[in-house]
């Protein structure tokens, strides 16, 4: 009696083989248990994922198109109908300090045809707009095909059509011989523009010079819309005065707006449908959970026979504990890795798909892997103990 | 005495449900090194009850039972795990075998809880298997054994590691004739080695078998055929 007992010992890496044995031995039941946890990670790794990507890519696009562009529009007031802006408006509002660039558009009351003999009220919904030589670099737009309107082409009738109107009319290529009948008149195309980011209404325009409008439509000019581009320091002050200096007589009839506002609207929008999928993944993850103690709490049951025999064998509470939570933890890694996985590849593909940047937060990946142990252990938790506190004799008699 | 590997000193276990059962109501012996010592008794004589109180895996009400030099009260669940890991080995009728793993590795999970190493473990494991006549089914799953090889593995595990006594539950109680006798001189054949054994059997036939016999009856030694040696 004078000798000291022995201790009863196991090895961490041999804990680690006993939590194994369930799974080794029931291996759908694995695979199954962690699909919920897999599905609830790979949800919210993707969302967040996907919504860093597509944020990366808005930030990328509002560089490129610049953010103090300002349209100057008229109508808005009471009874303004298709009003238009004073002939001085332009003028005008290059005085202002800050603002850096101009550029007027007036809509010509004209429709556009493939050729003279379509009919009529066929218009496609195209629309005429004469533009200053400077709206491309007012908008930030690209030449698809051809070229630009300059003084040189301007003083002929010519005419750069947008992305849609050029579908809709049918023309995919610029030859430079290809004709419009435009206003009762033949204008020969010279260019198709790419899509206009800040202005998707000139998509669906056909854009002649201000001077082809005068001298071949006998248009009068009159800006219907004004591109300003500002100090990007001076924005809001400039925005505030626009609308009076436009038109002195009848402020209230002026719309002024920052078109790289609706992109960024458009990005609201898509964060609250983000936090409505993290809300869903976090649903997922909660059933996974549950599921995986379900699991648990059954296994217990199953392997009661196993539990008194590892008793007998010298386990301790705390090594029978320890087998139960580590497979219970297992299972949640096995699916948190494989959620991890799966939700950056969805990333990968939707967002190479989109031509967007890969970007997939670490905060997403630690967060999923965090989350899923965290559940796992939750989960394991209660079977755990219950699997602890059986009694060996009790647990020996059941087979 | 001190020579004795199990002693049971008037032991009561009292079973809490209404009314209560007294499936034990004073019992003494003890056991010697190097014996083999059947118990021998109808259902409910309290067989079961004494074979748990003996492997430390319950308390008895009152008495003590002290298992190589340990006294059961004095020592805390996690002692008597530590006993049980390092010093008591156990062989169950239904035999207990882990599904999914090798024979080998059944074997040298009978010292799992002891610290040694999973190569130490194969290794004594792999000894063992060979002592029980299992040494060409070392790497096959438990689940494609005979219920013969299984009683084998299953007393391979006991003695793996060489414990102070191996106790041994009905170990032929799932067998046939055939494989029955032929545990019965396996554990002969173990006991000549110098293991000491307590087989709790229902068969009187196998239990006369053995060199001494303990009869128990209503929770209380019945005879016990080397008398000279028990405790009272």
């Amino acid at each position: 009696m004078t000798s000291t007992l022995e201790r009863s010992e196991l090895h961490v890496s041999d804990m680690a083989r006993t939590a194994t044995i369930g799974m080794r031995t029931r291996r759908l039941r694995t695979v199954l248990s962690a699909l919920g946890i897999m599905i609830g990670i790979a949800a919210m790794v993707g969302v967040l994922g996907l919504s860093e990507s597509s944020k990366s890519e808005l930030l990328a696009q509002l560089e490129r198109l610049g953010t103090n562009l300002l349209t100057v529009e008229a109508g808005g007031g009471i009874g303004a109908g298709t009003g238009t802006l004073p002939d001085e408006a332009s003028a005008m509002i290059s005085r202002i300090g800050p603002v850096e660039s101009t550029s007027t558009i007036s809509a010509v009351q004209a429709n556009v045809y493939k050729n003279d003999l379509v009919d009529e009220g066929q218009t496609a919904g195209i629309t005429v707009q004469a533009v200053d030589y400077s709206l491309l670099d007012s908008l930030a737009g690209t030449v698809a095909d051809g070229q630009w309107i300059d003084s040189a082409t301007g003083s002929y009738p010519t005419v750069v059509l947008g992305s849609v109107a050029a579908e809709r009319l049918g023309i995919d290529g610029v030859l430079g011989t290809q004709q419009v009948w435009l206003g009762d008149q033949w204008f020969t195309v010279i260019g198709v523009l790419d899509t206009f980011e800040l202005a998707p209404d000139l998509d669906r325009a056909a854009l002649i010079s201000l001077e082809a409008a005068d001298v071949y439509l006998d248009h009068d000019n009159e800006p219907t819309r004004v591109l300003v581009r500002v100090d990007p320091g001076q924005i809001d002050q400039v925005g505030t005065v626009l609308a009076a200096t436009a038109n002195p007589e009848f402020p209230e009839e002026v719309e002024v707006a920052r078109p790289t506002d609706a992109l960024e609207a458009q990005e609201a929008a898509d964060d609250t449908l983000t936090a409505l999928f993290l809300g869903l993944g976090a649903v997922a993850l909660l059933v996974g959970g549950v599921g995986i103690a379900n699991v648990m709490v059954i296994s217990v049951l199953e392997r009661r026979g196993e539990i008194g025999l590892r008793r007998a064998l010298g386990a301790t509470r705390r090594n029978i504990a320890g087998q139960f939570l580590g497979e219970a933890l297992l299972l949640a890694v096995i699916g948190g890795v494989g959620g991890v996985i799966l939700g950056v590849a969805a990333t990968a593909l939707y967002a190479s798909i989109e031509g967007w940047e890969i970007l997939v937060p670490s905060i997403a990946v630690i967060g999923g892997l965090v989350a899923a142990l965290l559940i796992g252990g939750i989960a394991g938790l209660y079977p755990a103990i219950r699997a602890s506190r059986l009694s060996p004799t009790e647990a020996l008699h059941t087979t | 005495m001190s020579d004795s590997v199990l002693e049971v000193v008037d032991v009561c276990k009292e079973y809490p449900t209404t009314p209560p059962v007294h499936a034990l109501r004073g019992v003494s012996f003890s056991v010697a090194r190097g014996d083999l010592v059947s118990v021998v008794g109808p259902s409910g004589s309290g067989k079961s009850t004494l074979l748990h109180l003996m492997g430390t895996l319950d308390r008895p009400t009152s008495g003590e039972v002290v298992v190589s030099g340990y006294p059961v009260s004095e020592l805390s669940d996690r002692d008597l795990s530590s006993l049980r890991a390092h010093h008591i080995g156990f062989v169950f009728q239904q035999f207990h075998l882990l599904n999914g793993m090798t024979a080998l590795d059944n074997v040298a999970d009978g010292l799992l809880y002891t610290g040694r190493t999973l190569q130490e473990r194969r290794e004594l494991a792999e000894i063992e298997l060979l002592r029980v006549g299992m040494g060409h089914r070392l790497t096959q799953q438990t689940t494609k054994l005979s219920g013969g090889e299984r009683q084998r593995v299953a007393t391979a595990r006991a003695m793996v590691g060489s414990p102070s006594i191996i106790l041994a539950d009905e170990p032929t109680g799932n067998l046939d004739t055939k494989n029955s006798d032929a545990i019965v001189e396996l554990i002969e054949k173990l006991n000549e080695t110098g293991a000491t054994i307590v087989v709790i059997t229902h068969n009187r036939e196998i239990a006369e078998s053995f060199p001494r016999v303990v009869g128990l009856r209503d929770g209380l030694i019945e005879h016990d055929s080397a008398s000279v040696g028990a405790v009272r």
